[in-house]
């Protein structure tokens, strides 16, 4: 039950804004979010915006999971 | 969008490390015990495979981290009698089969009593505006559902509402898990901490568990590659004999979780004792209304009494979400107990242990 999807933020009002999942426009609530941009990638659970989805820390990740991968070689 | 933490190629190599890992002292002889708290986590493990590949060696226990799960009989006795009362309920869809004692609210359904199954619980909102009758929601969730529940009982203040309420059946994680390793006889050695949940709380609430009990955590998303980190990080940390709170789910999870969302829970809840199935009453594992929201309490309003019962017979639930048992260790598992026809919550909500190993096999 505490799924949560990423959508693509497409535009913004007050704490509300349309963002985009697998190409489905969506209404969601973003008042627990501080600073949310339009293009910005939002976790969504049960309507609401949970975080922000950082890009570079996913790149971290991935780089992590290379040299991870790298020890075995 | 592609997705490159579903990456095969990069899991395999992955797992061929956790693999050497694990022909090194101190894991040759024995099978070590991990729990999942979180109950997407346990459908990860299974459906994709880990539990099957790491069988002998990784055992992989399913926590208290089903909302529906975790909720005792008398809570939901007191749902149906909200139902029974004639007050229309709203609900999370996961509700609907999990049997009572007596009845459940798909029963009630059929009788003609009114649900409404709703996604985003501000939707209640709407069903309140457009009825005279009483609407009451089920509160169940964790930290990740509680900012929005919190949001609803705000706005129904700020819009007037008289004819909505919540019944408030909350629960959060950390001192549950103190719980689980002071309390009961479980042998976990390492936690998958809930992405989702961490997503609100951050780290710091997890680091009682490596500094108490010095049994290691990982912080973890839901895709392959995150599972396959979260077991390198568990099995990393034994190796080298150290207990610490890793996040390996950065791209969600910051250091300090959503503090803006804490702020609104804490506006709109107080810590409370409250009842976990299997459990009992766990000291400070919930949340109930603080006294300015008291006139959107169900409990309070319809004065709701409902005799303590007993869990169905014959159902392990409990000790399945206490790291105890296996659901195949259920003698109902697969024979009178399906997700056609439940026994217990376990069996009903997708993410329950006992639904998952049903749909994806005992394997
Ligand atoms: S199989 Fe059914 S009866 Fe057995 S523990 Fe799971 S939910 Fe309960």
């Amino acid at each position: 039950m505490c799924l949560a999807v990423p959508y693509k933020i497409i535009s913004k009002k007050g704490i509300k804004a349309i963002a985009d999942v697998f190409g489905i426009k969506k209404e969601i609530d973003i008042r627990i979010l501080d600073d949310v941009n339009v293009n910005d990638y939002v976790l969504v659970h049960a309507g609401f915006a949970i975080q922000k989805l950082d890009q570079e820390e996913a790149k971290t990740t991935l780089d992590l999971l290379r040299e991870i991968s790298e020890e075995s070689v | 969008m592609k997705n490159p933490f579903k990456n095969n190629s990069q899991l395999i190599q992955l797992l061929q490390q956790v693999d050497k890992l694990l022909t090194l002292p101190p894991f040759t002889n024995r099978q070590y015990n991990f729990m999942e708290i979180c109950g997407t986590h346990t459908v990860s493990i299974l459906k994709y495979g880990f539990r099957n590949y790491f069988k002998g060696r990784i055992n992989f226990l399913s926590g208290p981290g089903c909302p529906v799960c975790v909720t005792s009989q008398k809570d939901i006795d007191k749902v149906i009698s909200l139902a029974q009362m004639g007050v229309r309920i709203a609900t999370f869809g996961d509700l609907i089969k999990v049997p009572g004692s007596k009845s459940s609210l798909e029963e009630q359904m059929a009788l003609g009593k009114k649900v409404d199954v709703v996604y985003n619980p501000l939707d209640c909102l709407k069903i309140a505006n457009e009825t005279d009758e009483e609407v009451v929601f089920i509160a169940v969730g964790f930290e990740t559902t509680i900012p929005v529940i919190a949001s609803l009982v705000l706005d129904a203040e700020k819009t007037g509402m008289e004819n909505l309420s919540i019944l408030p059946l909350m629960k959060t994680i950390p001192n549950i898990l103190n719980f689980l390793l002071s309390n009961l006889e479980n042998e976990i050695e390492g936690f998958i901490c809930p992405g989702h949940v961490s997503v609100i709380i951050g780290k710091k609430p997890y680091k009682i568990i490596p500094e108490r009990f010095e049994i290691p955590c990982v912080i973890a998303g839901f895709e392959p590659v995150d599972i396959g980190l979260a077991i390198e990080s568990l099995v990393s940390q034994i190796r080298i004999q150290t207990s610490m709170v890793d996040n390996r789910y950065k791209r969600a999870v910051k250091e300090n979780g959503n503090p803006a969302a804490r702020r609104l829970i804490a506006e709109v809840f107080e810590q409370a004792d409250v009842e976990w199935r299997g459990f009992g009453e766990v000291p400070a594992s919930g949340l109930k209304l603080r006294e300015r929201f008291s006139k959107f309490d169900a409990e309070k309003k319809f004065n709701i009494k409902v005799e303590k019962v007993a869990e169905p017979k014959g159902c392990i639930c409990g000790e399945v979400i206490a790291g105890k048992k296996h659901p195949s260790e259920c003698k109902l598992f697969g024979k009178e107990c399906t997700p056609d026809s439940p026994i217990g919550p376990c069996m009903v909500s997708y993410e329950g242990a006992c639904s998952a190993f049903y749909k994806y096999g005992e394997q």
